[in-house]
């Protein structure tokens, strides 16, 4: 759907788009009105609990329910006995599937292995005691460079790898290896004055949302059911719980709470199978709520890497070949997303000569889930900061080297394609030309600066549009609010319409109510959903005139609809006084029926999304302590339809990269178990670790959308590892190679560069 | 004729092939013949790509026309968080 504005015409001027409304959400939020994940009761509820494997890798010999079954309240117990494998050979859904409930093995610390629903969460904490497992205790591995050895201990006999030829026969932890890029990277390396070549190393960071995950399942005697759950995707859900339980997607409701937080670790089914099979089986309902040590253990946390990385550049600063190898596991099943860090590690450059390869790895840790633009944060951490070497050694300004080779439009990127319109050049000049990035620096303190880039993406998306008999106006949406959506959609609804904001109310649909809508992911839902609803609006606007036309005998065509107005489109139209939305919802029922508009696309031309931050750090060079100082973030969010909330993305995005830039890891013991499973001891930033993160919002209009909308949630998580990163190297005088930057690796650091 | 790259696991299940040329005029055509030409490709493109045309990435809008010369890339499947 391409852009309102056309070239050479006055841009679109907006009444309400770009302004800072309040949140129709906020009040419930901050009364504690709003109903998240465990929030909801049903009458006769169960409560379930889960029994997860102690052990990283092992043999299930046996399990005997039978004890925890005698225990008076316990209603239903299930296994893996009660997930037949449904799915019609997809491996995918088999993953999930044998990730919800272990099949055989136990593949990670954490492994889900039985479920109890019992009559109070006591009685099934005390039967999860009484079920007895027989496990026989294999060699595990959760290191992604030891899973790739040749005698590593392998997790699956059937895994052999893709992507190379000829193809291997025997198994290994090695799912596939990718490749991408162009050119001749040996003669672009021989054409460079400086080449600088690093291995960098990430660890686990978990997308740690305040609300652990939590559902309710009720399935009636007659197959159907009801599941409310936290979620950022519930017709995903839907199918995905429909396809492993055999059940009809139009037997299954599924309607998604408020959440708290999800952050791309919500687009995955943990727990809701199981709630559905325990409440199946006892018949009754049964709610679900995971404990935050469970959250750790098994739920998604990113992938661990090992990154090698080698830029050329010449003395003027033109980069001559980059090339990169990237190592990412992503638990005990394939699917690290290696792919996107390999596509996205040198999106932001011009390079005539690229080489990338990614492996695919699996371990024995919890199956990976996305985590704001997945695998990006971890391949910009190792270019950007090799891009920062070359710049100090070359002697060239880090923003400065960075416009001399910034991807721009008709740049073919490292990935393939042809950049469109994008507005990198457009951050790093907002970034050089910020009062931050000239402020005095004190002693122990240093500057970074890093770029970042995400795909963004459309998909399916449906949207209904209700106008009311008062005329005030309902919207439907499919797609669950993480991050002030319905704000936004309420926004470009009563811009099309012309009325006030507060006459537009969003909800979001559930599963039996609307047709389908992928996921809350990828950046998609202002750019997809808000493209919907612009032409759901724009259906009701087509509607209205039409029953104007109606009520005054003039043809359709000779009505326009002009801030909330329909109007005669000219004077040979007829003169006749203008039309409110107010009177013609009022008039609805005598002019044709109900009014309301509806549209349905699998939206395609979503633009890609790219930022540069500036970090300011100051180093205890006593205790390896890092504090942020300042921190900046410039980002092109095409057309920014609520400020605040594109402000609010990028502010969190910073702050989850800082976090994971200074302290969060998932730590595991020699015996293959988690050993930080809280956050006592996985430390996330809080209010008082921080200082205010300022923004820049760039306005590159993406032609992909009426107001030119990119997605703008996932790109600023991508730059803070190497922003941080490089403002430490510029104050304490050592180059991190590792990820978290703690106290105690950078102590060390310290220390050996001083002896 | 379209000109056809491949990106990531693709790259590898050709014979060492990473261009081809194909008579089609929307996604789901040059999809169909692709997997035709070289069946070692038709499991990875039945599991789902995502497909470039001319700069504008498709994850699903198979029905989506491709102009004459545009330029044609198959890459994995994106996902977001």
């Amino acid at each position: 759907m391409p852009l309102d504005s056309k070239p050479g015409l006055p841009d679109r001027q907006f009444d309400l788009v770009g302004t800072r409304p309040l949140r129709p959400d906020g009040v419930d939020k901050v009364t504690g009105r709003a109903r998240f994940g465990a929030d909801v009761t049903a009458p006769g509820m169960l409560f379930g609990q889960i029994l997860r494997s102690p052990h990283a890798h092992a043999h299930i010999r046996r399990i005997d329910a039978s004890k925890a079954l005698a225990l008076d309240g316990v209603k239903a117990i299930v296994t893996n006995q009660d997930f037949p494998d449904l799915t019609p050979g997809n491996a995918d859904l088999q993953a999930v599937l044998a990730n919800v409930m272990a099949r055989g093995k136990a593949l990670y610390d954490g492994h889900a292995v039985a479920a109890v629903a019992a009559t109070s969460p006591a009685v099934a904490r005390k039967a999860l005691a009484l079920i007895e497992v027989d496990y026989e205790i294999l060699p595990h591995v959760t290191d992604v460079e030891a899973a790739m050895l040749p005698d590593a201990p392998v997790l699956h006999d059937d895994l052999f790898t893709e992507g190379v030829e000829p193809k291997p026969t025997k198994a290994s932890n090695i799912a596939k290896r990718h490749r991408f890029g162009h050119g001749d990277v040996a003669k672009g390396f021989a054409a460079a004055d400086v080449v600088v070549e690093r291995t960098f190393r990430t660890e686990a960071a978990h997308q740690g949302y305040i609300e652990p995950h939590a559902c309710l399942a009720n399935v009636r005697s007659d197959g159907s059911g009801e599941l409310w759950v936290c979620t950022q995707g519930h017709y995903m859900v839907r199918n995905t719980c429909a396809a492993l339980l055999g059940l009809d997607a139009s037997r299954l409701r599924v309607t998604a709470s408020e959440i708290g937080g999800g952050f791309g670790g919500k687009t995955t089914v943990f727990i809701e199978p199981v709630a559905l099979a325990l409440s199946r089986k006892a018949g009754r309902p049964v709610k679900l709520v995971l404990t935050r040590e469970e959250v750790f253990r098994a739920t998604g946390p990113t992938a661990s890497t090992c990154i090698r990385v080698k830029i050329g550049v010449k003395r003027n600063g033109k980069i001559t070949a980059g090339e990169a190898e990237l190592k990412y596991q992503g638990g005990a099943f394939p699917g690290s997303l290696v792919e996107l860090g390999a596509m996205s590690a040198f999106a932001c450059y011009a390079l005539e000569n690229v080489d990338i390869v990614g492996y695919d790895v699996v371990s024995n840790r919890p199956k990976l889930a996305a985590y704001r633009a997945p695998s990006a944060p971890m391949a910009a951490f190792a270019v950007e900061s090799v891009v920062q070497e070359l710049s100090d050694k070359i002697g060239v300004d880090p923003i400065e080297l960075r416009l001399k080779n910034a991807a721009e439009e008709g740049t073919k990127s490292a990935f393939g394609p042809a950049f469109g319109r994008i507005g990198l050049r457009q951050t790093l000049e907002a970034a050089r030309n910020h009062p931050h990035y000239k402020a005095p620096l004190d002693k122990n303190q240093g500057r970074g600066i890093a770029c970042g880039f995400w795909f963004n993406f459309g998909g399916n998306t449906c949207v209904s549009l209700n106008v009311n008999i008062d005329g005030t106006v309902g919207l439907a949406i499919g797609t669950p609010d993480i991050g002030g959506s319905r704000a936004s959609m309420c926004l470009m609804a009563a811009e099309e319409l012309g009325i006030p904001y507060d006459q537009v109310r969003a909800i979001i649909a559930d599963t039996s109510s609307l047709g389908f809508c992928d996921m809350t992911d990828g950046s998609r839902v202002t750019f997809a959903t808000g493209l919907a609803t612009i032409s759901a609006a724009r259906d009701v606007i087509g509607k209205l005139c039409g029953r104007a036309a109606a009520m005054w005998g003039i043809p359709k065509d000779a009505v326009l609809w002009e801030k909330g107005h329909a109007k005669p489109a000219g004077d040979n139209a007829g003169k006749f006084p203008p039309l409110s939305l107010k009177q013609l919802a009022a008039e609805a029922s005598n002019t044709g029926g109900p009014i309301a508009g509806h549209y349905e696309i699998n939206a395609d031309g979503a633009g890609v999304s790219f930022g540069t931050h500036i970090a300011d750090v100051e180093v205890d060079p006593e205790t390896g302590l890092t504090r942020v100082m300042r921190y900046t973030v410039c980002q092109d969010a095409g057309k920014a339809v609520h400020p605040s909330y594109v402000e609010g993305q990028f502010q969190g995005g910073a702050v989850q990269g800082i976090g994971w830039a200074l302290n969060e890891e998932y730590v595991y013991g020699a015996d293959g178990r988690l050993q930080n499973a809280g956050f006592l001891d996985y430390r996330v930033p809080v209010a008082s670790d921080l200082p205010m993160i300022d923004t820049v919002i760039v306005e590159v209009p993406n032609p992909g959308h009426p107001y030119g909308v990119r997605g703008v949630g996932e790109t600023p998580i991508v730059p803070p590892l190497a922003a941080v990163a490089n403002a430490i190297s510029a104050a304490a005088g050592v180059r991190m190679t590792e990820v978290p930057m703690s106290p105690p690796r950078l102590l060390k650091a310290i220390g050996e560069k001083q002896t | 004729m379209l000109r056809v790259k491949l990106g990531g696991p693709l790259m590898s299940q050709a014979g060492g092939k990473t261009e081809f040329e194909v008579e089609a005029a929307t996604i789901r055509e040059m999809l169909s013949r692709l997997g035709e030409l070289h069946p070692g490709l038709k499991p990875v493109l039945d599991r789902g790509v995502t497909v470039a045309v001319n700069g504008t990435i498709y994850r699903g809008a198979h029905l989506a026309t491709i102009p004459e010369g545009a330029e044609v890339y198959i890459l994995p499947p994106l996902v977001g968080g």
